[in-house]
């Protein structure tokens, strides 16, 4: 479903913040991404969520390479992607149900089924009660349940989180980690940034480590070799 | 579960933009400059055709006041020559109390006063030429001076050449006008759109992340300018179209003597009309396009 082939990326002149990284993310799949901060954990989930281009190597996701794809096809491809940002990326003047029915409206799908699976959604992340509020008025717990609830509305069939867990609470926390595993045995590949210890030692998924730039696929249960700052 | 409807909120919130203060004056300006440029272009339009039909069939042959000879039998004599002359159609020679007519938008009312009578008045002979018949003026004058000394032909075509290439010149103006504003009308809208897309940059990033394609944020930028350009397009228009209405019964009131015949015709109406739907339709346009080509250069 997700492919890598050596592929390096750089920010403009810079120097290279990724080298030869390569993997394959198979359908249904779910891995942690761990590494120290500065690694490129970011800029390999920029390449992910087609934020960027990389500056070598070959990307192939849901069959197209995308590396190379012209911009008009990015779209679709898009949408098939569920991403929650570090910094939640939320429309503050947007009601915490209008960020999430977003990826629904942009898809086209009929307004009476947008409203209704969003406030089923925002319940089922404990903000039933919040349907109306802006982010601004959201703890920062809330915002990221917010968030992750944008990035799963749509059954997106590829789940990129960055630190989802990172502002919650641990009961929060796993009640999220259960969330994104319903998902992907629903068959959505999860790939979940995180530097929580107790996360990658209870939940036995296979680890992505980058380290300086480059990438070593860990088998699932391996343990966590530090090094997470 | 069911929920009431509920209004769906624009993801860009442009209402919010500054151009939505800004734009519509703007706009109602340009229009309001645009629509009377354009009238007064079309006005001249008419005009310049009116003169040059008047010009091409019509002459006046004037005897001047001569001390001891009788006008009415000069003007008689002249009026003969007149209508023996092939090419020549109507012959009118006009009487004492028509000239005092002629005269009285300056001189005032001369028909009973007893000044009227001390006055030198002209002969005033009015002449309809018969179209598509070639007829020399200087001979015709000749022949008119050596029958009736003092006789002369006003031809105005000399003269109305110079007005009709002042008029062409202002009408280029006035179509020059229109087409200045319609480019910076144009400007202003890529500018407004090209600010409104920069300070929206990081949620139109968001909205591309989730899947939004180039047409869906441009959609938002087309309704928003539609809505202030309609606005500004309808203001500046109707106010243009009263200032012109009150222009025209202004002229009329001053009567037709006394200014050029200048009017619209009825088919300028639907194009002074079409103006703003252009004007409208050209800044959707834009904005669009704008949106397009700026949205280009992100990934």
């Amino acid at each position: 479903m997700l492919r890598f082939q050596n592929v390096g990326m750089r920010y403009g002149p810079g120097p290279e913040v990724l080298r030869d990284v390569s993997f394959t993310l198979p359908p249904g799949s779910f891995h942690f991404l761990t590494g120290p901060s500065g690694a490129g954990k970011t800029s390999l989930l920029k390449l992910m969520y087609l934020a960027h281009r990389p500056s070598r190597g070959v990307i192939t996701m849901f069959g197209q390479d995308v590396s190379t794809a012209q911009r008009d096809a990015l779209p679709l491809l898009r949408r098939r992607i569920g991403v929650v940002f570090q910094d939640f990326r939320l429309l503050d003047h947007l009601s915490a149900l209008d960020n999430v029915a977003l990826p629904l409206r942009i898809a086209g799908v009929p307004e009476d089924r947008v409203t209704n699976n969003v406030a089923e959604l925002l319940a089922w992340v404990g903000l039933g009660d919040r349907l109306e509020a802006r982010p601004a008025t959201l703890s920062g717990g809330e915002k990221q349940r917010l968030a992750i609830a944008r990035a799963v509305i749509a059954r997106p069939s590829l789940l990129l989180a960055d630190e989802p867990t990172g502002n919650v609470d641990p009961d929060m926390a796993q009640r999220l980690m259960y969330l994104f595993v319903e998902l992907n045995k629903l068959g959505t590949a999860v790939v979940l940034a995180t530097h929580d210890l107790h996360l990658l030692d209870r939940f036995k998924f296979p680890t992505l480590r980058l380290k300086g730039g480059e990438l070593r696929v860990a088998p699932a249960g391996q343990p966590y070799s530090g090094q997470a700052s | 579960m069911t929920t009431p409807a509920r209004r769906i909120p624009s993801d860009l919130r442009l209402e919010a933009d500054a151009s939505a203060r800004f734009l519509p004056w703007a706009l109602a300006a340009m229009v309001f400059l645009a629509v009377l440029a354009l009238a007064g272009a079309m006005a001249l339009d008419s005009a310049v055709s009116h003169w040059r039909q008047g010009v091409s069939t019509r002459l006046t042959v004037r005897i001047a006041d001569q001390p001891g000879a009788a006008m009415a039998a000069r003007v008689n004599a002249a009026t003969e020559l007149l209508r023996a002359m092939p090419g020549v159609g109507k012959v009118t020679p006009l009487d004492r109390d028509g000239v005092a007519a002629l005269l009285r938008p300056w001189l005032g009312d001369l028909a009973n006063a007893s000044m009227a009578e001390a006055l030198p008045l002209p002969g005033v002979i009015d002449v309809e030429l018969l179209p598509g018949q070639a007829l020399s003026i200087p001979a015709l004058a000749t022949r008119l001076e050596n029958t009736v000394p003092g006789a002369q032909i006003d031809d105005p075509k000399p003269w109305l050449d110079r007005l009709v290439s002042l008029a062409r010149l202002l009408q280029a103006v006035g179509f020059g006008v229109v087409l200045v504003v319609g480019l910076a009308a144009m400007m202003l809208v890529v500018f407004a759109t090209r600010a409104g897309l920069a300070a929206r940059r990081d949620t139109i990033e968001v909205l591309h992340l989730i899947g939004a394609e180039d047409a869906y944020v441009a959609r938002q930028f087309q309704r928003h300018v539609s809505r202030l350009a309609m606005l500004g397009g309808l203001a500046g228009w109707l106010l243009a179209i009263l200032l012109l209405l009150a222009i025209l019964l202004l002229a009329g009131n001053v009567g037709r003597g006394m200014l050029p015949d200048i009017g619209l015709a009825w088919w300028h109406w639907p194009l002074l009309l079409a103006l703003p739907l252009l004007g409208w339709a050209l800044a959707v346009f834009t904005a669009r396009l704008t949106v397009l080509g700026e949205l280009r250069r992100m990934l």
